[in-house]
């Protein structure tokens, strides 16, 4: 676990001294919100059913970009080789690379939910803890299958195909389990949402699992 | 009695059905300095990369430091430096930035002295805190090398180590190589500079399509049999 944030507080470093992840993320953000709620131009009763998909497929597209650079980084220059040299369990570069996919989403989120509230007038605010639960599980979820495949794609030649190709399937049902607890969430509460939290729940283990196992078999040729 | 750095039997390499390394045996002792060479393709880059374990054998069994290889034991993975063709450090982090994350990676208990002392060596001075992009080869090479032996690996593997190095890093990597096999670590570098392979090594491999075409004594005395011999390699791949 040393070694992994050893590797978040590295990765930290480097986006805050360049900036390029968060800036790109954001800006494409702010690009999705605009064009789906432009798009739509909802009623207020309509913008509290399209929060949930709005947010969701931001947060996707957004992230598999951002999941993307992070590797980017170890393959430039095959900082990846160094990585490896260490003695260093492998599993914990997935999990320190993990880690920082997780700041770097949750940090474009603290951004995105309320440009979302703003565009749609919607009030997150009553929702607000629960809101946090849902978008921590979908964030782990997400991160942890992306950060898998991330490391998969980078070391092909197709890699920016390769990723939304092998992800986005994959990433349905958290994405599917997203909206639904986020819409459960915005009308009742959490306890609405048991069922779609289930989901995310089962999501969340099985790939922070898969990825810790098979990352060792992943990174090296 | 030591343990032999590395002992190979019959490796394989295969890349896309193609037998980049076709079957090689290798034993490196401490102490030897082994220089790898042969004409592009020949299969040096594939062979030291999986001496260091960043790529699996296809077939053949690696033991290094008497241990299967194949198990990446940390243990062993604490006695290799190894420098490819790039750098392995961040060129978004300062020199300093790169050897303390490795350093920390590494766990080495005198990590601030130890990365001043390799600044030191690489003659960097105040550019060690500038972002490593904006290095020239010769300084990334310099701070490759200064990464490589950050933890004081007993077995070097260096692929074509001098690229890049103005004629002052490079008697200064010379010193140091010569430094470290009599002090017994075991040292695997490859390039195609023939004389400076028989001044600096104590054996030349020469491989050719995968294989070890040649392996004997190195030294000045041996150099123009080996100049021979080495371009005799080079008209035969044609």
């Amino acid at each position: 676990m040393h070694a992994a944030l050893i590797i978040l507080r590295k990765d930290l470093r480097i986006e805050w001294r360049t900036r390029e992840s968060v800036s790109s993320l954001v800006t494409l953000g702010i690009l999705l919100l605009v064009v789906f709620t432009v798009a739509h131009d909802p009623t207020p009763e309509e913008a509290v059913r399209l929060a949930p998909s709005v947010l969701w497929a931001t947060f996707v597209f957004t992230g598999l970009l951002g999941v993307q650079r992070s590797f980017l980084l170890e393959r430039d220059q095959d900082c990846l080789a160094g990585l490896l040299l260490a003695p260093i369990d492998p599993a914990a570069i997935y999990v320190g690379k993990l880690l920082a996919n997780l700041v770097l989403l949750g940090t474009m989120q603290a951004i995105v939910v309320p440009l979302v509230a703003l565009l749609l007038h919607v009030d997150f605010s009553a929702v607000l803890p629960g809101l946090l639960v849902v978008l921590s599980m979908g964030n782990l979820g997400f991160a942890a299958s992306a950060t898998l495949f991330a490391a998969i794609a980078v070391r092909t030649r197709a890699r920016e195909v390769l990723l939304p190709l092998l992800l986005l399937p994959l990433s349905l049902p958290v994405l599917i389990a997203g909206v639904k607890a986020t819409q459960a969430v915005l009308a009742g509460g959490l306890a609405a949402a048991g069922d779609a939290l289930g989901v995310l729940g089962a999501f969340d283990v099985i790939f922070t699992v898969a990825g810790w196992l098979l990352f060792t078999y992943v990174v090296q040729d | 009695m030591p343990i032999t750095p590395v002992v190979a039997e019959g490796l394989r390499r295969t890349f896309a059905g193609v037998d980049v390394l076709a079957g090689v045996d290798l034993v490196v002792e401490g102490g030897e300095c082994v220089a790898l060479l042969g004409a592009n393709g020949a299969g040096k880059t594939t062979l030291l990369r999986v001496l260091a374990t960043l790529l699996r054998p296809s077939a053949g069994r690696l033991r290094l430091f008497g241990e299967d290889a194949a198990l990446r034991p940390a243990a062993v993975l604490r006695k290799i430096g190894y420098v490819g063709h790039e750098s392995s450090c961040y060129g978004d982090l300062t020199a300093t930035e790169n050897l303390d994350f490795f350093a920390e990676l590494y766990g080495l208990g005198d990590a601030r002295r130890r990365v001043a002392e390799l600044v030191e060596w690489t003659g960097l001075g105040v550019a060690a805190r500038r972002p490593v992009r904006t290095f020239s080869r010769g300084m990334t090479q310099r701070l490759a090398l200064a990464r490589a032996l950050l933890h004081r690996p007993e077995l070097l593997l260096l692929d074509e180590p001098f690229n890049g190095l103005d004629p002052h890093a490079t008697a200064m990597l010379e010193a140091l190589l010569a430094e470290l096999r009599r002090a017994g670590h075991a040292i695997v570098l490859s390039t195609h500079d023939v004389p400076r392979a028989a001044a600096l090594a104590t054996r030349i491999v020469m491989l050719h399509r995968g294989r070890i075409d040649w392996d004997g004594v190195a030294g000045e005395s041996a150099g123009v049999a080996i100049a021979a011999r080495f371009d005799t390699l080079m008209t035969r791949r044609v």
